[in-house]
């Protein structure tokens, strides 16, 4: 597996803002303190007088963001998924969903792939958080590809957005000709009549690889990735869960408030389903390298595999 | 305008933190009060804003950072032409535009305000917008005293000191009073002035009801260059109605038919000395 391509989703980021930058002349991005590790720097280093480091006050900066957006410029804003949803939550539903304005909040460093630095980095509420504030868009790519079709779709998308952003290097899974990104539509990566995996962001590689494994079994898995949480493509769910009857989410996030949740409040409404939430289960992480988080908290593919197996017991 | 035209509006602005709020049967007529002079010098003097084209892009901007003062924002902007006055009766009324914080879509308001510290960031993010488009724009906010009990005030200040906003101009409405009490008794800010010179301001203190000083003060802001401008408004919550003065109790409801009356009578009166003059 020494060919596989691993890039992080939060490199991808950079090198489209940087991109963008010369596409947008009124693109202007701010970091608190983070430009190195969310990535902003790269856009920085090619347009310093369109980026604004707003020091370690997060708060401010999505305030600052929101009064350059009434000005007629597209901020993005980046910090760690953990201060730029968790700290400054109220400053965006206040000043930026409540406003409306073209605010896009990309944050790196959600989930426990964070690693080494701990629970109190790994941002598993992010989303829960995002999703709650009326008229915003919630994006969650799976790899560079959707990363970076993210950030474009985001700046085309006239309104609030999030992009959610991983720390770690994760496999290359949409290198395909016929991938096509459509903000608010899922993508059926892989037919199947026994089960439905619907997955989102990093771990959208462990649901594909759980489906293999599946596969080996005699158990059919259809697999769908949703990249856009909010606004949820329910009827794509909807007709998968009334196809295979089971559904299993899988996220790296709390199974309060994300994909899970936005998936079994859809189906409740629509089609009674029997849901199983794969995630971080109402739990903090913990220090250690990414890939050995993953495998504790049952979020790679064998670990996903092995869940799905047990529910469908 | 001279300071007798300005007296006479800001006592109109007045009248209508009173009407509105009265028609609301709430909202915050104290802390409106005690800046009526400041939104009313704002609104007829300084701000280069044109109720014809609330939107052109080389305005000067105005965030009510104390959005809960929205009463007074909404009197003055009526008054500068930006909506009918009649419209102040709709105020905090189901479907109505005037909101009880200032909101998008009001003719005239810049950013969406209310919740305490945000407003002077959105701000600065204007000043620092203006200053890159290299527009003649000048950004005003309004903030309470008690509002700068908000560390946001701080975040918001560090930076625009930090980028030398001399387009920024921040206003201190300095009543003394908050919710709760006394702002020496619940968690006082002070000293203001040293705070804001701290975070690299020019700083201008002021009583908040002379118009004398009001002008001086801004003019002596639209002159500092390299560095944003701080004007500490000494005011008096509640200025104007007798029984509200200096009265924390009425931050944040409204008269009674009975209190109405008084007020009004006294607002009236006011009026009638100031054509006399």
């Amino acid at each position: 597996m020494s060919d596989v391509v691993k890039i992080a989703t939060r490199e991808s980021y950079g090198n489209t803002l940087k991109e963008l930058g010369a596409e947008y002349p009124n693109l202007v991005v701010l970091d608190a303190d983070l430009a190195g590790a969310t990535k902003t720097a790269t856009f920085g280093k090619a347009y310093p007088e369109r980026f604004f480091d707003c020091g370690i006050a997060e708060g401010n900066m999505i305030g600052v963001a929101a009064g350059l957006a009434t000005m007629g410029f597209i901020p993005f804003a980046s910090s760690f998924a953990m201060f730029a949803t968790g700290r400054a939550f109220e400053q965006i539903r206040n000043s930026v969903g409540y406003p409306k304005l073209n605010v896009k909040i990309a944050a790196s460093h959600a989930g426990i792939t964070v690693g080494e630095d701990g629970a109190s980095h790994q941002c598993n509420e992010d989303i829960a958080l995002m999703r709650t504030i009326p008229g915003m868009v919630v994006l969650n790519p799976s790899d560079d590809i959707e990363a970076k079709a993210a950030v474009r779709a985001a700046i085309e998308h006239k309104g609030p957005v999030y992009i959610r952003l991983g720390r770690s290097a994760v496999p290359v899974i949409n290198d395909r000709p016929d991938y096509k990104f459509e903000l608010g539509k899922g993508i059926l990566l892989k037919e199947g009549t026994d089960v439905t995996i619907v997955a989102t962001g990093v771990v959208v590689d462990s649901a594909i690889k759980a489906a293999k494994m599946l596969e080996e079994d005699g158990i059919s898995a259809e697999v769908i990735n949703i990249h856009t949480i909010k606004p949820l493509d329910k009827e794509l769910i909807a007709k998968s869960a009334k196809k295979t009857g089971k559904v299993v989410t899988v996220e790296e996030h709390s199974i309060i408030g994300g994909l899970g949740s936005a998936v079994t409040e859809a189906l409740a409404e629509c089609c009674p389903t029997v849901v199983k939430r794969l995630g971080m289960q109402d739990v903090y992480g913990e220090s250690g390298p990414a890939a050995e988080l993953l495998v504790k908290y049952k979020l790679d593919g064998k670990g996903v595999y092995e869940d799905i197996k047990a529910f469908l017991k | 305008m001279t300071n007798l035209e300005l007296q006479k509006m800001a006592n109109e602005v007045r009248k209508g933190i009173i009407e509105s709020t009265n028609s609301a049967k709430c909202g915050h007529p104290g802390g409106s009060l005690s800046a009526a002079d400041i939104f009313t010098y704002l609104y007829f003097e300084e701000l280069n804003v044109d109720p014809k084209n609330p939107d052109k892009e080389d305005r000067d901007r105005f965030v009510l950072s104390k959005g809960h003062t929205a009463p007074g924002l909404y009197a003055a902007l009526a008054h500068r032409g930006f909506f009918p006055v009649e419209d102040l009766l709709t105020l905090r009324k189901l479907g109505s535009y005037l909101q009880g914080h200032p909101s998008m879509g009001v003719p005239g308001v810049d950013m969406a305000t209310g919740s305490l510290g945000q407003g002077i960031s959105a701000a600065v993010g204007m000043a620092l917008g203006a200053k890159y488009k290299k527009l003649p724009s000048r950004v005003y906010t309004l903030l309470g005293d008690g509002e700068c009990e908000e560390g946001q005030v701080w975040e918001a200040s560090m930076f625009a000191g930090h980028r030398n906003l001399d387009n920024l101009c921040v206003i201190v409405d300095y009543n003394g009073l908050q919710i709760d009490g006394k702002l020496e008794d619940v968690c006082s800010a002070e000293p203001f002035a040293d705070k804001f010179r701290a975070f690299r301001f020019h700083v201008i203190e002021i009583d908040g009801h002379d118009f004398d000083d009001i002008r001086r003060a801004f003019k002596e802001a639209r002159e500092t260059k390299g560095q944003p401008t701080a004007i500490i408004a000494k005011t008096v919550k509640g200025k104007g109605v007798s029984f509200m003065e200096n009265n924390a109790s009425w931050h944040g409801k409204a008269t009674n038919p009975e209190e109405f009356k008084i007020a009004m009578e006294e607002l009236r009166k006011a009026g009638e000395a100031l054509c006399q003059m």
